[in-house]
């Protein structure tokens, strides 16, 4: 078996991001930029099931500028075996990424693609799901267990009303809740060992694939401030600015 | 063109947040139908129908639709596309994980989880967290938009009287199967829903503990939430997640408690009307969206908190 993991680079979800002030978008120049976090439990479970010898090969992917590399080279160092670079300048809508991810699976015949459930930097949560539906292939979101079976996948689901467990044929989608596992870190002989493993560049233009916006983004502003509070000196004052002043007790 | 709303349902009743995104999808366009795909959910179609922004109820009903997977519902969706300018539902597990399998397969771009509707094809959306808004315009021939239940005020439930059309189903895919649902039950008010939360977060130091919190939810008949940290460390199911990968909160009173305010938390909670504190580093962020802070020892404050609330006459309920 063979798994295609696509890691997205993203603002690091430590940095406080900050609102250009001609409102075209965020602050994006020497911030710190890293690996969505849930494609990192992506990463970490397909190596995992590697490890367990029921998978052949992980290959990781990323679709984005230059520097969008550092992510597969990031997946490369903590177990994965190759790397697919999409080179693209701007911003892709969910949309898109599936229809480039669909002509990556179309060229390797993955069994299992494993995504994040959402980049924390759009929020989208579209990805898998639009991949899974171009590819015709069941899909299984959010996920927080993963049993391999033989021809399935038995996996858990976190959802509003708690968990659910389903069974997806192989081949599928699989998007990663953070609950999935614990990501290991690179060590660094293996950070160094990852710069000899493969990594194949591929320009978006050679795919055939219309990547035309479909969203126009007007602008991107602040949100509202809340006005600031105060510090209450104990439990019994709280309570009387609840009743008497919040009036929400 | 009209609009095709998604109704979430558990083919008993319909689900709360389906009436605040009836809201949201009228303001697209007023020639607004829903779609109820279940099983014996008849009393769900007529309970819509009487929902008084609605035109009308297509009902598709089979076995195969007790769950929502996607699989089955996305078909029967892509068919009834063909009359609507707008599909829409709401942005929670069951909405995510559908509308993006839709989108795909009309071609369209999905717009995701707005919290305003600008014009019908002008919406605003948060992005990063929450901590910047994109206004958005979509320029696709059909919009697929999942909308943010909790910014949409709830559609009256009555006033309506919608024709109700049953339509045939279809098949059921063979690619996958539903094995269970571990439904937490809960007699305390729906997370989602709730006039007061009250959450907990790692400083609440083990599961037990939550007890001095779930005191405090029964007085105040508030739902009980939680930070990631707390679900990841088992002290809480994770339905009672609160935050960027959790469940967006806008009750009148949040009481957040031993949470130090992480940006992904604060994604969840940060519209509430009032929100309270109770945190022992003063320094902690939560403090800085609080209207009201408590700098005190959580074990402390919590007892003290319940005794104070006994002593009141009324509390609002
Ligand atoms: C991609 C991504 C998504 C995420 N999504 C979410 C999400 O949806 N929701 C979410 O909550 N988090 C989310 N997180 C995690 C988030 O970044 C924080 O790690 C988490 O919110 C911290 O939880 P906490 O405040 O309970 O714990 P901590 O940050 O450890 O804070 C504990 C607080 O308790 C206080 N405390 C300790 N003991 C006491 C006491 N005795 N009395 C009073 N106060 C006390 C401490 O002062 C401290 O401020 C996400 C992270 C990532 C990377
Ligand atoms: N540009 C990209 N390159 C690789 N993977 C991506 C890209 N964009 C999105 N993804 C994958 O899709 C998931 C969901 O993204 P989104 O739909 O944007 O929330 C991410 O967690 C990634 O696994």
């Amino acid at each position: 078996m063979k798994i295609l993991v696509a890691v997205k680079r993203v603002i690091d979800y430590n940095v406080q991001v900050r609102v250009k002030e001609d409102n075209s978008g965020v602050v994006t120049e020497n911030i710190k930029m890293s690996t969505n976090p849930p494609d990192d439990n992506a990463v970490e479970e397909a190596v995992k099931i590697k490890e367990s010898g029921k998978v052949k090969e992980v290959i990781a992917v990323t679709v984005g500028e230059e520097k969008a590399q550092e992510t597969v080279r990031k997946a490369l160092a903590v177990g994965v075996d190759r790397g697919i670079h999409v080179k693209s300048e701007g911003i892709l809508e969910p949309l898109a990424v599936s229809k480039i991810l669909q002509k990556i699976v179309e060229k390797e015949k993955p069994d299992l693609v494993f995504m994040g459930k959402q980049a924390i930097d759009d929020d989208c949560n579209q990805t898998g799901q639009m991949l899974a539906a171009l590819l015709n292939w069941p899909q299984a979101t959010f996920a927080s267990k993963i049993v391999v079976k033989d021809k399935s996948l038995e996996v858990t689901r976190e959802i509003d009303e708690g968990l659910e467990t389903i069974e997806v044929n192989i081949p599928s989608v699989i998007t990663c809740d953070l609950r999935l596992n614990e990501p290991r870190y690179a060590s660094l002989p293996n950070i160094m060992k990852a710069k000899k493993k493969p990594l194949e560049q591929i320009n978006v233009a050679d795919l055939g694939v219309d990547t035309k916006p479909r969203i126009e983004q007007i602008k991107v502003e602040e949100p509202p401030k809340r006005k600031s509070g105060i510090k209450v000196a104990n439990v019994a004052e709280l309570v009387q600015k609840l009743k008497n002043e919040a009036k929400v007790i | 063109m009209s609009v095709l709303l998604i109704a979430e349902h558990n083919n008993k009743e319909v689900k709360p947040f389906t009436l605040n995104a009836v809201t949201a999808a009228s303001q697209m366009d007023q020639d607004l139908h829903v779609l109820v795909i279940g099983n014996k959910a008849d009393e769900v179609a007529k309970s819509l129908s009487k929902v008084s922004n609605i035109k009308k109820v297509i009902h598709i009903d089979n076995e195969i639709y007790e769950n929502y997977l996607a699989e089955n519902f996305t078909p029967l969706i892509v068919k009834q596309s063909a009359n609507y300018s707008h599909i829409v539902c709401s942005a929670n597990t069951f909405g995510k994980n559908l509308m993006p399998r839709v989108s795909a397969l009309l071609n369209t771009s999905q717009v995701s989880d707005i919290i305003k509707v600008i014009s019908p094809d002008t919406f605003l959306r948060p992005i990063y967290a929450g901590n910047a808004f994109a206004t958005v315009k979509s320029m696709d021939q059909k919009k697929c938009i999942t909308i943010r239940p909790t910014s949409f005020d709830p559609a009256p439930s009555s006033g309506g009287s919608a024709e109700i059309v049953k339509e045939e189903p279809g098949e059921s895919s063979p690619l996958l199967k539903f094995i269970k649902k571990e439904e937490v039950k809960s007699d305390r008010p729906e997370l989602g829903t709730a006039r007061v939360v009250i959450s907990g977060g790692r400083g609440m130091q083990k599961a037990e503990n939550f007890k001095l919190i779930t005191a405090i939810a029964d007085k105040l008949n508030a739902a009980v939430g939680a930070s990631r940290a707390a679900v990841d460390a088992g002290y809480i199911t994770n339905d009672h997640q609160v935050g960027q990968t959790g469940k967006v909160v806008v009750p009148d009173l949040y009481i957040a408690v031993g949470i130090s305010g992480a940006i992904q938390h604060l994604a969840g909670m940060k519209e509430s009307k009032v929100i309270v504190a109770i945190n022992k580093d003063g320094e902690a962020p939560i403090f800085s969206v609080a209207d009201y802070g408590l700098e005190a020892d959580l074990f402390d404050a919590l007892p003290q908190f319940l005794e104070e609330l006994n002593k009141l006459n009324t509390i609002q309920k």
